[in-house]
């Protein structure tokens, strides 16, 4: 490889982060437009590798390679690269932190250090999704959480302090545990290379502690981020808590580190445990399916609303992997991508809400259709993409993963938990329905008239969000085609 | 023979003009503009052309099919699934009423929707958006394609019944309408899933193979069957999903007589008409199938019985017209299903699959007329309500001297819907009977009541809108009723086109105008005018049935007269005579309360749902805040073992090392 892709996406966006914060100029549309720059290469780039990478029957599974020796008594790497699997959510990444950078076109307060963070976080999750080397994966995956809690604690609402610690204490016990399971698996392998190691396999080895509970720390550590029930209740309170911008990196790509590190973990290298404990791994999907769309179906705060309904598409997800079977992988990598732009929207458009109406209790908005009529069609769209219509992205991911888990026949009973996980899409027309009834429909209220609807640069992002959730609804091959070359070769790993 | 690029055609002009009125001219024009119905009506007028066009090519085609190349859509493994179309005799049919229905519909609201303030825009958008969705349902070659305009249909049902939003029963009806559909199309994915595992495939043609043959059958296909069924029985408005369509009046009257009276409420039909094959295959679904149409024709038509809302009365005809179309595909499936089942009928598989799809020929013959005669009434009574301001009938009264087309049509469409002869209702409905008949006497007799109810409701309708004396109209603030007058030509035209239909759908088909599409074979072998006659000398195991029926609806026309217009019998001597079942049929059963009050409200929200929440805030979270707390108290108590006395922690090192050294000692070797 003549040039490093994947360390240039990684690293220009924490570049970006350095060169903001060392500007000492306090122009706050510096920043901004810095921060712009600083995306936008990472996004082309991004772009580039997706249309670039090989599709062709013979290819490489790992592509754009890079692999350098790190700590070398450690046996530790720097290496980078990207399959099926990993390379839409990063171009996810570098799509939803540009969008994130114009959503946040608004923030006044401390600029140049908002955009700082923003940038910084956007660095640590691509090396999440570009990591081979678990060492590195682990380092970035703890970044993470440095500009997730100064994010929420400084430019919040609400509870904000109360939200970001517990973010943090959170995040710290799953990767607590993560950490004693890369350990283990290191001391059993000697290796820190994710490739080779899910190559080889853990059940061969002798390890130093029984594979099960390897798997199990791993996974908890996951569980925490995607989030499962019941490990889910940092999630509400830091999306009601934390600004729009963060919100829609969090829904949108944070919690997807948890679905994709169950997969390239997990599910990779313990494929006879991710067989062994899938039934009760599928039964938590399932409550958090049906648990989380009721619990949703209350909320009277419009982003608490919005983040308890990730709580229940995550549930599919997480059915999805453990179902096992190839196209039901293929469904939840494809309902993460989804619910990224889907909720991702969703949480800018209720940011717009907010910001413009300063009103966050929907029994207390209404008839905002004639007043912000292009906010509300957006609006629609997204939360119809949310309950699954056919046409958008959210219909084709949790049809596959309905049809991969019902056919796939790896667990035991998955025709009968599907049937119930299908019950979710009646909830979910329900607490949307509703949404859109409480906020948009009815009679004009006089105190809202007034209040801006989108302006042009909101338009830019909203069409974009909005055009790439028809895309992948209308062919959501765009995708599936690629996420097919990166869970092949595991869905192998399981069938055997 | 149509050319197959223009079968496409079919359902992707309207898709055209949606993207055309939606996207494409908005900035450069008003939103009031007409230019949007022009666009909509000029494309389903073309689709309309093609449709009669390939109906005429498909009645001629070899095997009554013409072959349409499919596309390839999304392709992982094993799983492979391409978009295609089935040109039939049933999807022949379909796009005709649907085409036909759709056009006549947007001409109307060209004058019926010129005052609303909302415009043209979002209307014929969302209609475009409809008729292409509706097109491309029942053109569909595989399960997947139909489900995905299944819920697009339902989509644009949602956006057109809350095309007033701004009123909070429009918002709610829209709600309850998708949500109440919601609940059934769980049942039409758990079928499709269902059969996708025992079949490997979506394709419709493949499935009726399957079936046919034997590959699928037995318990798997009774559920997929089921299944698909449930989602029936939620887009069709049929008991006891049907609370939603009498709701979902609140929408513009045309979006009623196209969407949830002759297109979009009638999918549930066309779908159990699509899948018939599998139904036959499975005795208990068929059954089913025709148990909860000849339940739902009468327990509807009593709920039109005393509505007082002219739309009201036609919603709670339509599920009941429904009911009709169901029980005639389940009564006809179930006799084909005991002959299989006995093994009295043993055929090729190949005839068997053309035997099979021709069982759905007397629900699909009453779904043909009953598309025209209920588009036709719902218009009449849009432009009744165009005149008058309401759709209150006790408001109404003596319209037929200012607005003698619309009580013509009006007529014609209420005459054909109770079964008078020679119009076209009469020739459906009694298929429908007679196949009851042999099939499902108990559902006969119900049925048989119903013609009564049918006749009588619809006549109670005319005498209370069209006769009598003018009640005045709508009370509203700064709006004059009390002068009516008709409804515009752009109006009226559509209707005197539907009325024709209404009159002579029926015939044209007994007389052998679709061949053998839609039954009727016998007659047609009479041909001509003479069919028209030879109908009263049939029997049906030596009853006379076709002259049965139409004493039973002309007794009910009488009964109407008695009460509504002579005035002979008192309606309070009848609300006194059945009580309390009059009231239950007027609070609908309480079935909107069980759903809304009891299940919905108290059931799920205020309890299961309500202790979820409390469980996630007391128990899941209270429990990781216990836990903090936990540490944070026990963090307050050891620190009082940090005293900052070097002797005390020199004491403890010493310890430490004499346990660690005593360890060693023990375990060392």
């Amino acid at each position: 490889m003549d040039f490093n892709y994947l360390s240039t996406i990684l690293f220009l966006p924490a570049a970006g982060a350095l060169v903001i914060a060392l500007t000492k100029s306090k122009d706050e549309k510096l920043s901004k437009r810095l921060a712009l720059i600083f995306t936008a290469i990472p996004l082309a780039l991004a772009i580039y590798l997706f249309i670039a990478f090989d599709r062709s029957a013979g290819a490489a599974v790992m592509q754009f390679e890079e692999r350098y020796l790190w700590i070398s008594p450690l046996n530790s790497y720097y290496h980078l690269g990207v399959d099926g699997l990993s390379l839409p959510l990063l171009l996810l990444t570098t799509f939803l932190g540009f969008l994130a950078v114009l959503i946040s076109w608004k923030v006044h307060e401390r600029t140049r250090e908002f955009f700082a963070w923003l940038l910084l976080l956007e660095t640590s999750i691509i090396g999440v999704f570009v990591s081979l080397d678990l060492l590195l994966f682990f380092i970035m995956w703890e970044i993470e959480v440095i500009p997730m809690y100064f994010l929420i604690s400084i430019w919040g609402s609400g509870r904000k302090g109360y939200s970001a610690t517990k973010y943090v204490i959170y995040t710290l016990f799953g990767s607590a545990l993560m950490l004693a399971g890369i350990l283990s698996i290191y001391f059993t392998t000697n290796s820190l290379s994710m490739i080779e190691i899910a190559h080889r396999g853990m059940g061969m080895v002798q390890t130093a502690m029984p594979a099960a509970a390897i798997f199990w720390l791993l996974f908890i550590g996951f569980a925490v981020k995607l989030p499962m029930f019941p490990l889910h209740t940092w999630l509400p309170d830091a999306h009601t808590d934390a600004p729009t911008a963060v919100s829609v990196m969090l829904a949108g790509v944070l919690i997807k580190m948890g679905g994709y590190g169950m997969i390239r973990l997990c599910v990779s290298m313990f494929p006879e445990q991710a067989q062994q404990y899938a039934q009760i791994l599928i039964i938590l999907a399932l409550i958090g399916i049906i648990y989380g769309a009721a619990v949703t179906l209350l909320q009277t705060d419009i982003k608490r609303l919005i983040a308890y309904s990730s709580i229940s598409h995550m549930g599919y997800v997480l059915l999805g992997i453990f179902a096992l079977g190839e196209v039901s992988l293929t469904g939840a990598a494809l309902q993460m991508f989804s619910h990224g732009i889907v909720t991702g929207l969703l949480f800018a458009m209720a940011g717009l809400v907010i910001h413009n109406i300063e009103v966050r209790d929907m029994r207390k908005l209404g008839g905002l259709a004639k007043q912000v009529p292009i906010i509300m069609a957006v609006f629609v769209i997204a939360g119809l993409a949310s309950l699954g219509l056919p046409t958008t992205s959210g219909f084709a991911a949790e049809f596959l993963i309905f049809l991969g888990s019902y056919t796939s026949g790896m667990v035991a009973h998955l025709n009968v938990y599907t049937i119930i996980a299908i019950i979710g899409v009646v909830l979910t027309a329900g607490y949307i329905l509703w949404m859109i009834q409480q906020a948009f429909h009815g009679p004009v209220k006089e105190e809202f008239n007034g209040v801006k609807d989108a302006d042009n640069l909101e338009k830019v992002y909203m069409f974009v969000l909005v055009a790439a959730i028809m895309l992948v609804g209308i062919y959501p091959a765009i995708l599936t085609d690629v996420f097919k070359l990166g869970i092949a070769p595991i869905a192998a790993l399981i069938g055997g | 023979m149509i050319p197959y690029q223009l079968v496409w055609l079919i359902m992707l002009l309207p898709l055209f003009a949606f993207i055309i009125n939606g996207l494409l001219i908005r900035p450069f024009v008003n939103r009031k503009s007409k230019l949007y119905g022009y666009i909509t009506i000029a494309s389903i007028a073309t689709s309309a052309v093609f449709s009669v066009w390939a109906l005429i090519s498909v009645m001629s085609a070899e095997n009554h099919t013409i072959a349409v190349p499919d596309v390839n859509w999304i392709v992982i493994g094993s799983f492979n699934f391409h978009v295609g179309i089935i040109m039939d005799q049933l999807s022949a049919v379909m796009v005709v009423v649907v085409s036909i229905v759709s056009l006549m519909v947007q001409i109307y609201s060209l004058g019926y929707m010129a005052h609303d303030e909302a415009g043209y825009y979002r209307y014929y958008t969302f209609m475009s958006l409809f008729t292409f969705s509706m097109l491309g349902l029942v053109l569909a070659d595989n399960l997947l394609f139909t489900f995905v305009f299944w819920e697009m249909v339902g989509l644009c049902s949602y956006l057109l019944i809350g095309f007033w939003f701004h009123k909070p029963s429009a918002a709610n009806a829209a709600k309850k309408a998708f949500i109440v559909t919601r609940i059934g199309d769980f049942g039409f994915l758990a079928g499709i899933l269902i059969l996708y595992f025992n079949a490997q495939t979506f394709d419709i043609q493949a499935l009726h193979n399957m079936a046919v043959s034997g590959l699928i059958g037995g318990t798997a296909l009774m559920w997929a069957a089921i299944g698909l069924f449930g989602g029936a029985i939620g887009k069709s408005a049929q008991f006891p999903l049907h609370v939603w369509l009498p709701d979902a009046m609140e929408g513009p009257t045309p979006v009623s007589a196209l969407i949830h009276s002759a297109t979009m409420v009638c999918a549930g039909v066309f779908l159990v008409a699509r899948t018939m094959p599998l139904f036959v295959f499975s005795p208990e679904a068929i059954r089913v199938v025709a148990v909860i149409g000849g339940f739902t024709a009468i327990f509807a038509a009593t709920m039109g019985l005393v509505a007082n809302d002219i739309k009201r009365v036609l919603a709670y005809s339509t599920i009941s017209q429904i009911g009709y179309m169901m029980l005639g595909l389940g009564a006809v499936g179930t006799a084909l299903a005991a002959q299989i089942q006995s093994r009295t009928l043993i055929l090729p598989n190949e005839e068997m699959i053309i035997i099979a799809k021709a069982a759905v020929a007397v629900g699909m013959f009453h779904l043909f007329t009953h598309a025209f005669f209920k588009a036709l009434l719902f218009m009449g009574a849009g432009s009744v309500n165009h005149a008058t301001g309401t759709f209150d009938m006790r408001q109404m009264g003596g319209l037929r001297k200012t607005m003698p087309w619309t009580y013509a049509t009006f007529l014609i469409g209420s005459l054909s819907l109770a079964g008078i002869w020679p119009l076209a209702g009469f020739w459906s409905k009694d298929e429908i009977l007679a196949s009851a008949f042999t099939s499902q006497p108990a559902l006969f007799w119900l049925a048989l009541i119903t013609v009564f109810l049918t006749a009588f409701y619809m006549f109670r309708a005319i005498f209370m809108t069209f006769h009598g004396d003018y009640q005045g109209g709508a009370k509203e603030e700064g709006h004059d009723y009390t002068h009516t007058h008709e409804s515009p030509w752009v109006m009226v035209a559509p209707l005197v086109f539907l009325a024709l239909l209404a009159i002579g759908a029926g015939w044209w088909n007994v007389s052998g105008g679709f061949s053998s599409f839609m039954g009727h074979e016998a007659e047609a072998a009479n041909g001509g005018i003479a069919a028209l006659f030879t109908v009263f000398t049939h029997t049906v195991n030596g009853v006379p049935l076709p002259l049965i029926s139409l004493l039973v609806a002309l007794l009910g026309i009488f009964s109407a007269y008695a009460v509504y217009l002579k005035r002979w019998i008192t309606k309070e001597s009848i609300g006194k005579a059945f009580g309390p079942l009059y009231q239950m049929a007027a609070d609908k059963y309480y079935f909107d309360e069980l759903y809304e009050n009891i299940i919905v409200k108290l059931g799920l929200v205020k309890g299961l749902f309500n202790g979820f929440q409390l469980f996630d805030s007391k128990g899941v979270d209270g429990m990781v805040n216990g836990a903090a707390d936990i540490v944070v108290r026990g963090g307050k108590a050891i620190r009082q073992a940090q005293t900052g006395q070097l002797q005390l922690y020199g004491l403890f090192i010493g310890i430490g090392v004499a346990i660690i050294a005593i360890c060693v000692l023990l375990f060392g070797s």
